[in-house]
């Protein structure tokens, strides 16, 4: 019994050990991953984004199609945070959007929109 | 991108009827009318009276088939009931409404004598309480009852809501409906326009938008969603929830302008309450 404590205490500090040390690049792309798949949550989430009433993105089920489809969102919005302004408030761009304002609303929080913009942007 | 252009032109057009100038009620409805024979081309003028399902296919078949058997029914019988009963002091909505039961076409009007708009739900009221009853409730219970039985027997008649040129209040309370109609409000900063206009015939999730004219023609509307019969105002409150805007009060000021205004833009077509709608 006591042993196998040992050995199970030596095995999550290597762990920790481990982790402190991994390059920083895959860190990120954990967190990035991670990012997108709390993104996409969000976004397809009908009490917070409920992006799929009115668009069609990714492998969403039923959506509306009040608005164009999201798709090839990295190489038209080159700019992360020109995704981010529409996003944050549709009627900047144009004034009759019905898109709503999610940030200037405060429909979604700021950390659910830097999440949900991850997630559009792999689209 | 063909829809994309698609979609820029619409919005174009809906920026071409929206509210911003002061026109006459005939040009508004001018343009309402336009603007739907160029979106629905195939939907003759006489069928906006079945709402949503003038332009929605799927659902019309699974509405028809709920007509056969329709749940306002009972709601029409109970309602002829409190037609025939008399009040305690012995009169009833007989005496109210001699013209009645089919009245239905005479509302909503601008009465000049007390300068506000004129709902047959308040009428009704007004009858009850100028006879020593309580008012009934505006958007759930037994007032559903009397309007589905006043909505049935004024079937075929049509709608004819005037803006009487001697008064100037009543182009204020039309006026007023419709700055009401095209507001944005609510968390997600819908009009009722964005929907009933710039967007009917899409599709929001799963819920095709439709038309604002002939909304009104088939009130009150047995809902299944309600289980039950419920009134214009009932719906008024919902459209303003489902935007997350605080609702206004059934029969208010605010819901009866609403209603003049856009009852106004289904002139000329025929009544048919009451409505069966998912
Ligand atoms: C009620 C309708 C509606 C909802 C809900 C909605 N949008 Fe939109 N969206 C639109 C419309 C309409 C447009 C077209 C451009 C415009 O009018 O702003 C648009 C445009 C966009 C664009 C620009 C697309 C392009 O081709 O440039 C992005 C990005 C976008 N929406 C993302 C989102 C995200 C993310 C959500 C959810 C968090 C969302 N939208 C929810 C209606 C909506
Ligand atoms: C976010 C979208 C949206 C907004 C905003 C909205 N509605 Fe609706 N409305 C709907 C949907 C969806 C339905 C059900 C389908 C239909 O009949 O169009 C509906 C139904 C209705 C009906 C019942 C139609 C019938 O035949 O039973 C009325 C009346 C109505 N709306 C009026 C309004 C008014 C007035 C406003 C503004 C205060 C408004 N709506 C705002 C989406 C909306």
């Amino acid at each position: 019994m006591k042993r196998k404590y040992l050995v199970g205490a030596a095995g999550v500090l290597a762990a920790v050990i481990t982790g402190a040390i991994v390059a920083p690049q895959a860190v990120l792309a954990a967190k990035g991953a991670s990012m997108v798949e709390e993104g996409k949550k969000i976004a397809f989430d009908r009490k917070k984004g409920n992006c799929l009433a009115c668009h069609m993105m990714g492998d969403g089920a039923s959506p509306g199609n009040i608005a164009p489809p999201l798709l090839a969102m990295k190489s038209r919005y080159p700019d992360k945070a020109k995704l981010r302004a529409q996003i944050w408030d549709a009627t900047t761009a144009n004034p009759d959007s019905t898109m709503p304002p999610f940030g200037k609303h405060n429909i979604l929080s700021a950390s659910e929109l830097d999440k949900i913009v991850e997630y559009v942007w792999t689209l | 991108m063909k829809k994309l252009l698609a979609m820029s032109m619409t919005l174009m057009m809906a920026v071409g009827i929206s509210s911003n100038v002061v026109a006459s009620p005939e040009a508004d409805k001018a343009a309402w009318d336009n603007h739907y024979k160029q979106r629905f081309p195939g939907v003759p003028a006489d069928d906006y009276i079945n709402g949503v399902y003038a332009i929605d296919k799927v659902g019309r078949e699974n509405w028809e088939a709920i007509e056969e058997f329709p749940p306002y029914e009972p709601f029409i019988d109970a309602g002829e009931e409190m037609w025939n009963t008399p009040f305690a002091n012995g009169k009833g909505y007989k005496d109210c409404f001699p013209k009645g039961p089919a009245i239905a076409q005479n509302y909503p009007h601008w009465d000049k004598e007390k300068g506000m708009v004129m709902t047959l739900a308040l009428a009704l009221n007004n009858c009850r309480e100028a006879n020593g009853e309580k008012p009934l409730k505006y958007k759930k219970g037994s007032i559903n009852n009397i309007l589905s039985y006043v909505a049935y027997q004024s079937r075929g008649n049509k709608i004819n809501v005037v803006i009487p040129k001697d008064d100037p209040r009543a182009m204020e309370a039309y006026e007023d409906g419709k700055k009401f109609y095209y507001t944005r409000r609510g968390q997600l900063n819908f009009s009722c326009a964005s929907c009933h206009i710039q967007n009917a015939g899409n599709v929001l999730r799963t819920e095709v938008l439709g038309p604002a004219k002939g909304q009104i023609s088939h009130f009150p509307v047995y809902r299944s969603k309600w289980g039950t019969v419920g009134t214009l105002h009932r719906r008024f409150t919902g459209c303003n929830k489902q935007v997350r805007a605080a609702p206004f009060k059934a029969q208010g000021k605010e819901y009866r302008n609403l209603e003049y205004f856009l009852s106004y833009q289904s002139n000329g077509l025929e009544l048919n309450g009451p409505g069966a709608r998912k």
